[in-house]
């Protein structure tokens, strides 16, 4: 049996924050930089580039993951959204928790944050520490933690310890 | 860190996969989710010609119970699916126990249970797992299928012994009671590689118990000594730590920036304490 062409380049269609999306990519392009470079959706930002950090965090089909470590190819079919398509016209309360708490001082690292907390079931996390692991994924280099912890346990109403 | 360049292959089918898998052998990389191969492309330590992505070979996803106590998984079954499924808890809680254990949410959303064990990453969970369970892999290839038991499947670090053209298809684990398995692992943080993890697996018999150690040397490692002073033995605080201080000798640990060999042994001896701890109070009756 002989076997489809293994290809350099794939045309792609996926959903970005609502809207469909056609493009053809380099296959070894990573879903980050077609995100960053090809839609010019800046908000998604890349620390490590090797699925550390968490500051590339996106929604696939309803899941937060790391957009430096699929390929754009990846996409095709799937659906994408960014801190752009998370916010909309204003902050989400979840946004709005954080500004109240000082939960970020450079910002580098909230997208990827909220993306994460955004398809979380609050019903799952009942005490900081399960929160504290929820978000063990994304690094933040300014908090200390400290403040994003009492944003999402304000926001969700867990009582600290 | 950026990918190198390679060529890309999306079949739709098993058997349009193991095609691909034959045609380019030694120069194709399977591409499960990514989570341990992606870093390696953009770290340019793999440099496979061709990538097989496996993401839409739909045979592959999913969960089974080939028998009343056993659990079979679906390579590509995500590890986050696998998680959340009632069904994993009640058969093989071992498994439950785990996953949450293998790096972040976000890369469980992605991250397979065959594609981690098919990496056999020496600090990894699935493999210790699916050893300490002597657990059945499954490997595929064009002529047929094999089907390989967990003793002697890792040779080293990030080796298997399955073939260049070969897949893994599905991993089978047999079902063993909440009560008669204990984990533990200690890592800088929730998420990232153990600096050393310990897995015990009480036999039905319930006179030996199974130890694996973890992130300790280049695979997952059965501890045989320690195994041996448990044979037939009441888990007392005595002969638990005697076989805690055995395990602790029996093992060659890896140095690195987290721990030097001192250290993990001393982790060693502290988990198999722990784990025997947690195997004896559930044993009592």
């Amino acid at each position: 049996m002989s076997t489809a062409q293994a290809v350099s380049h794939f045309a792609i269609s996926c959903e970005v924050n609502g809207t469909t999306v056609d493009r053809v990519v380099a296959v070894r392009q990573l879903l980050a930089d077609f995100i960053r470079e090809d839609l010019g959706l800046t908000g998604t930002h890349l620390g490590c580039e090797h699925g550390v950090c968490g500051a590339c965090t996106v929604v696939l089909d309803g899941e937060a993951v790391r957009s430096c470590l699929a390929l754009a190819v990846q996409a095709d079919g799937r659906s994408i959204t960014t801190i752009e398509g998370l916010s909309g016209d204003g902050l989400t309360s979840m946004q709005q928790a954080f500004r109240r708490a000082h939960a970020l001082q450079c910002g580098f690292c909230t997208p990827g944050f909220i993306a994460t907390l955004s398809v979380a079931d609050p019903s799952d996390y009942h005490d900081e520490a399960g929160v504290r692991q929820l978000i063990s994924g994304n690094l933040c280099r300014c908090t200390g933690y400290e403040n994003i912890v009492a944003a999402v346990c304000e926001e969700w109403g867990i009582e600290r310890s | 860190m950026k990918p190198p360049l390679f060529l890309y292959l999306r079949p739709d089918s098993l058997e349009e996969a193991l095609a691909a898998m034959h045609e380019h052998g030694d120069e194709a990389r399977p591409l499960a989710g990514g989570q341990s191969l992606v870093p390696m492309l953009n770290f340019r330590l793999a440099r496979p010609e061709v990538l097989v992505d496996l993401s839409r070979v739909e045979e592959l996803v999913g969960t089974s119970c080939p028998g009343p106590s056993a659990i079979s998984f679906g390579a590509m079954t995500p590890q986050r699916a696998a998680e959340r499924l009632e069904k994993v808890r009640s058969t093989c809680p071992l498994v439950s126990m785990m996953l949450p254990f293998v790096g972040h949410v976000q890369n469980r959303a992605r991250g397979t249970i065959g594609g981690s064990i098919a990496h056999a990453d020496p600090a990894a969970e699935l493999p210790a797992l699916c050893l300490a369970l002597g657990g059945t892999v499954v490997a595929r290839n064009a002529e047929g299928e094999r089907r390989l038991r967990a003793d002697g499947f890792f040779g080293g670090p990030f080796t298997t012994a399955l073939m260049p053209d070969e897949l893994l298809t599905s991993v089978e684990l047999p079902g063993v009671r909440r009560e008669d398995v204990a984990f533990a692992e200690i890592a800088r943080r929730q998420g990232d590689f153990a600096m050393a993890g310990v897995v015990a697996v009480r036999e039905t018999a319930q006179t030996a118990v199974r130890l694996v150690a973890f992130g300790v040397g280049g695979t997952p490692v059965r501890l045989p000594r320690a195994e041996k002073i448990l044979e037939g033995q009441e888990l007392t605080p005595a002969c638990i730590a005697e076989a805690a201080s055995a395990a602790a000798g029996e093992v060659d640990p890896i140095e690195d920036l987290h721990a030097d060999g001192r250290t993990r042994r001393a982790l060693v001896d502290a988990l198999v304490r722990r784990v025997l701890g947690e195997l004896g109070s559930e044993g009592a009756r």
